[in-house]
């Protein structure tokens, strides 16, 4: 199995080992990673505006690099994911949008939104299966409890990421039990971090990264995992908290017995 | 001004009509404290016109693009848009850029992601 894939800017710089992790996972795992040619980076927030249409174009790029390789385009950042597969519902629902983008691309053949937008979890559940997952794990994590964090962006809005219940999913918690370890629930796991606010506004950041790190330890977490660079950064830098904060991609490479 | 309401509603795509006023957009704002007027406030000021207070007000700023109020709403009033395109009617002029390229290296750490210095010049500068 092969697809197309988008690291986007911060897994080729900040969170390399995000993106390394999943490259070699995914080699284990039976699926490839190829990533699609001169990516641009996809913005990091998804424009909402209707009349919003250069900022959307990157996306649209990619999207339409993988439908001519016939592939369905994979991401892994929580960002790039929410911004790819948003502007991809416009290129299937906006006619104004469709229309316009289109008309500046000049592709071979328009894109309509045709490219199915996975995250690497939505390959790992769907492509792979947990239960074959959890039968190649070689070293499980036994009795650990670790906490999911899904944050805003990879659920929301969930009528177009269709990941999940955005209000109680599950996804992540499935993940950590087939690697043999213990999800704890906690009603913070689908907040936002405070986001790009650490540039501007560190208390709410702060506040934010706090409460969520809080109610992570008051129900028993050990570790607390993440798709997404921003959410790290917040969960570790802004939050006060100890408990370690790592990609679920590092301990899926760990279960695998690839580190 | 009824130009400026217009141009708000057709960049957000949003009917403030649809609002029922439970407040629940504003309940569900992890940015509610830091802003002076909020969600539901956005959507009812837009729906009479008072849209000139909202672009001189910082809580335009403030929006986290985390989704909430659009996935809570009852009536998918999408409040986050309103804002965005409250905010878009300030920064689409010429010389009103929230964010300035130099004030970045200030704002930088060791560890500080890419992402967030990207996503805040989306948010924040045209």
């Amino acid at each position: 199995m092969t697809f197309s894939y988008f690291p986007g800017c911060t897994l080729k710089t900040k969170a390399k080992e995000l993106d390394r992790y999943a490259r070699i996972s995914a080699e284990a795992l039976g699926f490839t990673l190829e990533e699609i040619p001169d990516w641009q980076c996809c913005g990091g927030v998804y424009p909402m505006a209707k009349n919003e249409i250069a900022s959307k174009l990157s996306s649209v790029r990619a999207l339409a690099s993988a439908k001519q390789k016939g592939q369905a385009l994979v991401t892994l950042c929580s960002a790039c994911h929410n911004v790819i597969k948003q502007v991809n519902n416009d290129m299937k629902t906006d006619s104004n949008i469709v229309l316009k983008a289109n008309n500046y691309l000049k592709l071979d053949e328009p894109y309509q939104g045709e490219t199915e937008v996975l995250h690497y979890l939505e390959v790992l559940r769907d492509k792979i299966g947990f239960d074959n997952l959890k039968a190649a794990v070689k070293n499980p994590f036994t009795g650990k409890k670790i906490a999911a964090y899904y944050g805003c962006l990879l659920l929301r809005p969930g009528k177009v990421m269709q990941m999940d219940n955005p209000e109680n999913p599950k996804i992540l918690e499935d993940f950590i039990r087939a690697i043999g370890a213990e999800p704890v629930l906690y009603s913070q796991r689908n907040e936002c971090c405070g986001g790009y606010m650490t540039l501007e506004d560190k208390p709410t950041a702060q506040n934010r990264s706090k409460a969520v790190m809080d109610n992570a330890e008051e129900y028993g977490a050990e570790m607390v995992i993440t798709a997404c660079p921003l959410c790290m950064y917040n969960l570790t830098k802004n939050s006060g908290s100890n408990i370690p904060v790592v990609y679920f991609t590092e301990i899926l490479a760990q279960a695998l017995g690839l580190e | 001004m009824a130009d400026l309401k217009e141009q708000v509603l057709t960049t957000s795509g949003v009917n403030p009509l649809k609002c029922m006023r439970c407040g629940k957009c504003s309940g569900t704002c992890p940015s509610y404290d830091s802003m002076e007027y909020h969600p539901h406030q956005f959507v009812y000021m837009v729906e009479k016109g008072d849209i000139e207070t909202l672009m001189k007000s910082e809580s335009i700023y403030k929006c986290l693009s985390c989704f909430a109020c659009i996935e809570r709403c009852p009536r998918g009033v999408e409040p986050a848009k309103i804002v965005e395109a409250v905010r878009l009617a300030v920064i689409r002029q010429q010389g009103q850029n929230h964010l300035k390229p130099q004030q970045i290296p200030a704002m930088l750490d060791e560890e500080l992601p890419q992402q967030a210095i990207v996503s805040a010049f989306r948010k924040y500068s045209k």
